[in-house]
This record gives structure tokens, C-alpha cells and sequence, in this order.
């Protein structure tokens, strides 16, 4: 029998139901008498489904992902690294789970003073004098950036002819879609032949209306850019501000800090450098380190140490404001500093270490195979193409998938842009010399079918919990719920309204 | 700690293979002058064992570890039950990374089409998306699509939204485009909105219930909304969504419905992460923020799902992408899909009415303590403002001393609410809670004679 996975809607039914509530010890009043005026519904269709069901539908479902713990997850410039367990055991504790934001700072001196010591950490890791904590993910963090750009130009008169920023077309879409949220204009500059910068074509790009170069360092190429000092420096002779992607912090960490390479701020994912779980797409942090001259515009309210008491602050008048509905994703915030804390300085520097050593280690490996568009080392992350196979009629995306039946993830593919047919590979240090060479193993031998057996790459995966999936027609017909499912939702019976 | 997985001598032979002889060699590229010679200045290394000591210390001093709550402003202390930890605390969904791979994260991407499905059930809308960062950004997206939608710049909103909501909306757009509806009786009048509308407004936003937990007259707004050619964005949380109208209904309602939902199986955890949602009607489907999960086919005919209108998106549309959202709230859209699935249809209703029930209760066991009253008329939902006899500060101070977090100080907000305590009481207060924090109400009254 192969019943096909049933949606939780389509189980159940009238008379099933989950927990039960505690019954009511208030006195209970007609609902037409406490909310006069009040239109309520009608009906509402949820499921109907018992607890030991709901239970068997997720763990079944959570079956079908693959995810870190089960095995290698080399997603270029996404750092799919062992998440500790410890991290999120901490994160659950009643103190940290349940505080709630809008208490007195008297009552939350415990959440503040993670807030306090992780910030004080990350500007002594990124080089930075302060950090904000609020922005909820990397791209939060860039519009921030450049909100604090913004603020820094217009305290100095500027702010109306700085409105151009700097991208290397080898940047993350992120980039250029938060310029566009301040309405400002972004101008790419093509990398040059080596993957580095067009250091001509940079100098020619900027001018008094460049408002900020935005550079992710190492680049998402994996290379670092060996002139960043003089990029820094010239970008800063034309008045413009620096910003650093910090996408790829990870490659950094106890080697150098962005802000000794000039920059004057950045921002920091923590769910890749810090190892925060990824959840299936979130949540993720985005804190921002900053340069002394930005300080004061910084996000509001600030955590500061004032006579030893942390307190929220909320008077800095140069303030861009707020950025998130309270203080950031804390959870996020403790687990980071957690992961910290448990490394210490030489296991942080170990990191970063271990994570070049890795994508080296594996891009020596599988140079002869595919084609190495940038022969030189790498830091955590390199890119390859699947250029030659098109010979065999096989494209990047048939490897991916193809890849994806030895129990493996498959890379980054078709980013960055600049590159054909792109693979970009990010090992990440927590994996073992064992699971590099079998990934290795896993890319030969693909290329070795592309060649004999090219149609086994275009069926695959063929191993999975489902074949490829028709993304044009899913644009076309656009399901986007149940009730739009034909083939899903059963008919529910009409629900006659419970009032108490 | 150490999650490392090579030995001295494993790295000796990578460096071997790679062709060098010391990992110095591998970062020549980075400046001899800017490379770091001395050790960082950051704590550790500490063992399990040392972590658990200090965090456990740091999460005692948060009065949450003990006080029983009555806080709410936008986050509420909800019932979670054991199965929503156990099932998303899954390694299969924690450690996935967003779905990009469709046929090894039919977990993910199935959960997403179940969110987006219960949502849309919840906002009476055509559409919803996979979440955003929390309720304040969802009120900003809907915001800008409603300025692209409509080439208009004015943004008019409803002076009852949750003042951080605002805040947040100041900090991404140009504060002069901003009108903000006062508020009347804390309630906001539909012939004040009409005024502020004028005929060049995108949109107006307004809270259902509101920051003080009363409810709104949602047909009316969206009548004004739409006489003025703007388009109507609802504020709403999804636990009064369980009982109330839904706010999109038969496409005749709010253009779009967003909010905060950490309510749905989330804790508070100081303010994140929580959960944004946004859900809006169809025609506005190609210009939505962030993920969509779709239903669609595999090879041999079999139901799957992908995400889908990608071309919305920064990875693909780059500075020409309706949004920048890249990593969203994912895991705690998941928490809410079990929350939402757990309770279902009639565990939702019981959890609403309960919270009406319960709040209701409180409201009238607090004004028979002499000097409290409510500071407005309108109904109400699970949250109200009492007006204190005393400053709201001091009632904290005095619940804080016995273990009750007792409501909001909203003199926070503005100075003049000073003696406004915004109160929230969840199906988990009980009747002897509620005495005791009455019994707070009233030391702090009488403290002041």
C-alpha cells in the first residue's frame, strides 16, 4: 500500500480533537455580553485531529529533510555547521524562554547582560567599538547599515548627494535590494580576470555621490581580497563609508578584523559564524558592529552599563530608531554567546582554521574533475564549474540533484553569478577528513556518469522521498493553501458556531 | 569545548594534499600588518558543565524564571503544549537550512504550506507568506507593497497601533509620510480617519484588537480606506483571529492582514525571536515579501511542494526584489503550524474564550479595589489598561516583591500614561492568580496612604 502523505487537514474530522484545556473557574458570561458590537466568525477550519496523530504527521514529515545532524551540508556562503545542543538547552531555560521585554530592567538584568557581554564580544572579534544587537537577520542587519550611513552623511551635510552604493557583481542579492529600501542606487563593479577586484574599475565607480562601498570579505568566491587595504582607503579618500558583508565572518575569526582592514562597519550573521540552528530558514540575527564616528546613531534602545546596572537606553537623539519590535531575536542572541563562551579565544581562532584547511583541502581534491574558475587558495569556501559536462548534455543542477542520492547535500548552485554553471562549496570545519573524501568520492563519480550515463543525471534524485518537482507549474497554478488544492482538502462538514 | 573533527596528524596530510607546508601558507593573501598577533579578549573556553553554572545564574535573575505574568503589549504568555517542544525541537527541522533543495526538505516545505493554509484560515485572506522577522516588519512590508501598489507615498495609521510598530515604520520610512489617526477613547474613529486619509494615502493601518486591547470596527475602516482609494492593512492577533471576523473576509475585508503571532506556541524569549506573518488577497500575490510554498508534482505524478515566485526574490531580482528578506522566522512558523494543528478548530475557540473570559474577570475583580478603574470604555478582548491610583511603576515594583509580573508600565510609552498598567490575562491565569494579583493592586494602593 503506498497512501500518499496526507496533509493534516485532510485527516481526522468532526469529533476528533486534541488537548484538552482546563475548564473555566471565572465566572462565565455570554460572549455577546463581554464584547458588545463585536462581529465574530462564524466558522473556522482547522483541523480536527488527535494528539498521537499530530505527533505521527510531523515525524513524518521531519523525515523527509535532510538537515546537519543526519549528515554533510556543503551549501556555499549558508555555513551548514554542527549546531551545539547545549546552545539551545539554554536558550530553553524557563528565565531566558519566558522573559518578557516590556518588564523593568530591574526584572531582566539576566537577558540584558547576555545582550551586553555578546556585544562586547563581537566588537572585540570584528575590531568594532560598539554593536547593535536588534536587527533580526544579515539583510535586517545591511538596511541598518545603511540607515546608519545615511544618518553619518546627513550630520555632515551630505546626505542628499550620497545616494550611490558600490556592489562587486560577485555580491549577495541582499546587497543591492536593501540600497534599494533607502530609494538609493546601486552601482556594480565587475571583478576583475583573478576573481579580486577591478581595482580601475572600483576607483572609476567612486565619486562625492557614493555614498558606501558594500564588500563581502572573503568574497563570495571564497577569496580575500589580497588590496582590501587600499579599496578601504581609496573608498574613504572620495568621502564614502565602507561596509563589510559579514556573510562569511567565518573565515576570519582570530586571523584578522574588518575593522583593521579599514572598514567602519559590517554586519555579523550569527547563524553561520556563531552556529545558531538554520530552522528550516530562520530565524537567524544580524547585529551590526560599528565604528567610534557611528556610535551615535545607532539603534534605540541601546543596552548600557551605567554604574553598573544595565539599563536600557533610549537617549540618543541621532538615533535611526528602532529596527525590531523589541530587542532583537534574544534566543538567537544567548545561543551565539553561548557558543562563545564554550570556544573560548583559540577555539574561535581553531574555527576559522579548520574551515580553510577544510575547503582547501577539498578543492585540491576536486580541481581535476571540475573546472576551478579561480585557481588559488581559497579561504572557507571555493567555487567550481560544471562548465565541461555540458558536453554530456548534464547540467549543474543534474549534479546537484544527482548528488543528493549519495546522502549528501548538494553545494550553493548558479551563485555567484559571474561564475558558469556554479558550484560553491562550503565544507565548514566541523567535518571530518572521512566525510570530505566521501564527498569528494561522491563528485567523481558523478562525473564520471555524466559522461557514461547522462541520463541518470538528469532523472535524479532517485532516491529521495520525491522525484524532481515541477516548479513552472507550481508558478502557473499557484496552490498556495489547502483550500486551493483540489486534489487535497477533503469537503468539512458546515460547523454550527459554539458560543459559551 | 572543541567541535572539531580533525587530528594533528589528518591535517598534516591535508596540508600534503593541498601542497603546502604550514597553514600560514594558505592566508599569505591577507596582510601581514592587519593579521592578528595576539590572542582575543573573549570569554572561555568553558565545559557544559561551567556554561550551565553561569547561564542558569544569568537566567534566574530574570523575574520570568518564577513570577506568574500578566504581561502582554504585543507578547503573551501563552499555554505551549509539550508536543509543539518536542515535535519542532527536532534535529530533522532545526538543523534544515531553507528548502532550496525541494525533494530532501519536503518537511519544511510541507509545513510552510500548512502555516500559509492555516493563516490565510485565520486572516480570511486569499494568500500568505512563509513569515517574517515580527509583527513591527510585517507592518512595514505591508506598508511598502501597499506604496508600490498604489504610487502613492502617504502612509496613515491608526494612533491605537503598538508604539514600537510605529517606531519601526518611522525607522524605515521618511517620517514626514507618516499620518498618524489620534486616538479617541483609545479607540480609533472612523470620521478621524476619513479627515487624515485625504486622497493621496497608500494606506491605512490599523490594530484589531489595538495596543490596549480593545477591538476596532474593522468594516467601517476598510470602507473609509477604500473610499479614499488607499488600501487596508489589519494589525491583528492571531488569537482573537480564532473568534473574531476575520479581517479579510470574502475579499471584501482588509487588502492585507498581518501581525505578530508568536502567541501561537512561541514564549516570549525578551522579545525574539518571534513570528511576523503576512497574508494578503490575491491580486497583491506578486508583490509579496519573502517565501512562498506551493503545491505542485513530481515526475511519476506525485504531490510535493516547492517554493515558489522566487523571481520576487533578492536572490534572483536583486535591487528590483519587492523586498530584501532573505532568512525569515521559520522554525517558529513551524511551532505555530503544530500549535495551530494541535488545538485545531475547537482548541482555538476554548483558548480564545478563555482568554475573554478570564481578562473580563480580572477587569472587574481589579476595579473593586478602591482607586483602580479602567481607562476605557470600549470592549475588549485579552488585554486592558487600568488606571492606577499610583504610579503603573510602583504596582510593578510591588507585584515584582511578590512574584507577580503584574502588567505593563506604560509610562514606558509616554509620560503622561504613567499611571496606566496594561494588563493581559491568558487561558494559564487562574482564578487564585488572579486574586493574587488583585491582592497586589491593592498593597500598592494602600502603600501610597
Amino acid at each position: 500500500m503506498n497512501l500518499e502523505r496526507r496533509l493534516l487537514i485532510e485527516q481526522g474530522g468532526e469529533g476528533h480533537r486534541g488537548p484538552s484545556l482546563p475548564a473555566c473557574d471565572v465566572p462565565v458570561k455570554p460572549l455577546s455580553d463581554l464584547l458588545p458590537g463585536a462581529r465574530l466568525r462564524d466558522r473556522l477550519d482547522l483541523p480536527q485531529v488527535s494528539e498521537p496523530e499530530v505527533v505521527r504527521h510531523f515525524v513524518e514529515l521531519s523525515t523527509l529533510n535532510h538537515h546537519i545532524d543526519k549528515g554533510f551540508y556543503p551549501l556555499g556562503s549558508c555555513t551548514m555547521k554542527h549546531n551545539p545542543k547545549i546552545n539551545d538547552e539554554i536558550a530553553s531555560l524557563p528565565g531566558f524562554a519566558l522573559a518578557h521585554p516590556l518588564a523593568p530592567g530591574d526584572a531582566n538584568q539576566g537577558a540584558l547582560r547576555v545582550i551586553h557581554a555578546l556585544q562586547k564580544a563581537l566588537a572585540e572579534i570584528t575590531g568594532f567599538a560598539a554593536v547593535t544587537t536588534q536587527p533580526a537577520a544579515g539583510a535586517q542587519g545591511e538596511l541598518t547599515g545603511l540607515l546608519l550611513i545615511r544618518a553619518w552623511h546627513r550630520s555632515r551635510g551630505e546626505g542628499e548627494r550620497r545616494t550611490r552604493v558600490i556592489v562587486p557583481d560577485s555580491a549577495h542579492g541582499t546587497n543591492p535590494a536593501s540600497v534599494n529600501l533607502l530609494g538609493w542606487e546601486t552601482v556594480t563593479v565587475p571583478s576583475g580576470r583573478n576573481g579580486h577586484v577591478d581595482l580601475e574599475a572600483f576607483g572609476a565607480a567612486l565619486d562625492d555621490r557614493t555614498a558606501a562601498i558594500m564588500f563581502t570579505v572573503p568574497s563570495t568566491l571564497g577569496l580575500f581580497e589580497p588590496e582590501i587595504l587600499e579599496v578601504t582607503r581609496f573608498a574613504h579618500e572620495t568621502g564614502a563609508q565602507c561596509y563589510m558583508d559579514g556573510a562569511n565572518l567565518n573565515a576570519l575569526v582570530g586571523l584578522t578584523r574588518p575593522g583593521d582592514l579599514g572598514f567602519d562597519l559590517m554586519h555579523i550573521n550569527l547563524h553561520k559564524t556563531f552556529s545558531t540552528p538554520h530552522g528550516g530558514g530562520g530565524p537567524g540575527a544580524g547585529p551590526v558592529a560599528v565604528a567610534k564616528h557611528l556610535m551615535p546613531f545607532l539603534p534605540v534602545p541601546r543596552v548600557e552599563d551605567r554604574d553598573g546596572v544595565l539599563r536600557l537606553a533610549h537617549d540618543h537623539p541621532q538615533s535611526v530608531g528602532r529596527v525590531h519590535s523589541f530587542h532583537g531575536n534574544f534566543g538567537i542572541l544567548l545561543r551565539a554567546l553561548v557558543y562563545i563562551s564554550s570556544l573560548g579565544p583559540e577555539g574561535l581562532r581553531q574555527v576559522s582554521r579548520s574551515a580553510i584547511l577544510n575547503a582547501n583541502y577539498l578543492m585540491r581534491r576536486l580541481q581535476d574533475t571540475y573546472h576551478l574558475p579561480y585557481d588559488q587558495t581559497c579561504m572557507h569556501e571555493f567555487v567550481l564549474s560544471g562548465r565541461d559536462l555540458r558536453k554530456h548534455g548534464v547540467k549543474t543542477l543534474d549534479v546537484a540533484k544527482r548528488l543528493l542520492d549519495f546522502g549528501v547535500h548538494a553545494p550553493t548552485v548558479y551563485f555567484p553569478l559571474i561564475v558558469e554553471e556554479a558550484l560553491m562549496i562550503e565544507p565548514t570545519e566541523t567535518e571530518t577528513l572521512d566525510r570530505l573524501d566521501h564527498f569528494a568520492e561522491a563528485m567523481e563519480r558523478i562525473a564520471h556518469e555524466a559522461a557514461e550515463n547522462p541520463d541518470l543525471l538528469r532523472d535524479a534524485p532517485l532516491t529521495t522521498p520525491v522525484s524532481r518537482l515541477d516548479e513552472g507549474r507550481a508558478a502557473r497554478e499557484l496552490k498556495l493553501h489547502w483550500k486551493s488544492s483540489g486534489s487535497a482538502a477533503k469537503p468539512t462538514a458546515p460547523q454550527t458556531a459554539t458560543r459559551a | 569545548m572543541s567541535y572539531i573533527g580533525l587530528s594533528r596528524d589528518e591535517e598534516r596530510r591535508m596540508l600534503e594534499t593541498i601542497g603546502v607546508t604550514s597553514f600560514e601558507a594558505l592566508v599569505e593573501t591577507i596582510p601581514a600588518s592587519v593579521r592578528l598577533q595576539a590572542p582575543l579578549q573573549t570569554p572561555g573556553p568553558l565545559s557544559e558543565i561551567d556554561l550551565r553554572r553561569q547561564f542558569g545564574a544569568w537566567a534566574r535573575m530574570n523575574a520570568a524564571d518564577h513570577a506568574v505574568s500578566f504581561m502582554g503589549g504585543g507578547l503573551y504568555d501563552h499555554y505551549i503544549p509539550s508536543v509543539v517542544n518536542t515535535l519542532a525541537m527536532r534535529s530533522e527541522f532545526a538543523t534544515a537550512y531553507t528548502p532550496y533543495q525541494a525533494e530532501v526538505a519536503q518537511g519544511s516545505l510541507t509545513a510552510i504550506y500548512e502555516f500559509q493554509s492555516m493563516i490565510v484560515e485565520l486572516a480570511g485572506t486569499d494568500v500568505a507568506n512563509a513569515s517574517l522577522y515580527d509583527g513591527a516588519t510585517a507592518v512595514v512590508e505591508a506598508a511598502l507593497l501597499a506604496r508600490h501598489q498604489t504610487g502613492r507615498r502617504r502612509v496613515v495609521v491608526a494612533g491605537t497601533l503598538h508604539p514600537h510598530f510605529l517606531g519601526v515604520l518611522r525607522t524605515y520610512l521618511d517620517p514626514a509620510d507618516i499620518a498618524v489617526v489620534p486616538e479617541r477613547g483609545g479607540q480609533t474613529a472612523p470620521e478621524d480617519v476619513r479627515q487624515t486619509l485625504g486622497a493621496d494615502a497608500a494606506c491605512l493601518v490599523y490594530a484589531h484588537p489595538n495596543f490596549f486591547g480593545l477591538l476596532e470596527s474593522p468594516a467601517a475602516l476598510h470602507a473609509m480606506a477604500r473610499a479614499a482609494g488607499a488600501l487596508s492593512i489589519a494589525c491583528c492577533d492571531p488569537i482573537a483571529l480564532a473568534l473574531l471576523e476575520p479581517p479579510g473576509i470574502h475579499g471584501a475585508g482588509a487588502d492585507m492582514v498581518v501581525g505578530e503571532g508568536q502567541s501561537l506556541g512561541n514564549p516570549p524569549s525578551f522579545g525574539g525571536p518571534v513570528l511576523g506573518f503576512f497574508a494578503c488577497s490575491q491580486a497583491l500575490v506578486r508583490r509579496m515579501p519573502g517565501r512562498l510554498a506551493a503545491e505542485t508534482v513530481d515526475r511519476n505524478g506525485r504531490r510535493g511542494f516547492v517554493l515558489t515566485l522566487q523571481t520576487r526574490e533578492q536572490h534572483i531580482r536583486r535591487e528590483k526584489a519587492t523586498s530584501n528578506i532573505c532568512t525569515n522566522q521559520g522554525l517558529l512558523a513551524l511551532r505555530a503550524t503544530i500549535y495551530l494543528g494541535l488545538l485545531g478548530r475547537e482548541g482555538m475557540r476554548e483558548v480564545a474564550e478563555l482568554c475573554v473570559q478570564k481578562t473580563h474577570h480580572a477587569a472587574e475583580v481589579a476595579t473593586k479595589v478602591p482607586g483602580y478603574r479602567r481607562a476605557h470604555e470600549g470592549a475588549f478582548f485579552r488585554e486592558f489598561v487600568l488606571e492606577c491610583p499610583v504610579d503603573a511603576g510602583a504596582v510593578v515594583t510591588q507585584g515584582l516583591e511578590h512574584g507577580v509580573l503584574p502588567g505593563v508600565d506604560l509610562g514606558q510609552f509616554r509620560p503622561e500614561w504613567k499611571r496606566w498598567l496594561l494588563v493581559a490575562v491568558t487561558e494559564q491565569r487562574s482564578a487564585a492568580e488572579i486574586e493574587r494579583w488583585a491582592g497586589v493592586l491593592r498593597a500598592a494602593a494602600e502603600r501610597r496612604s
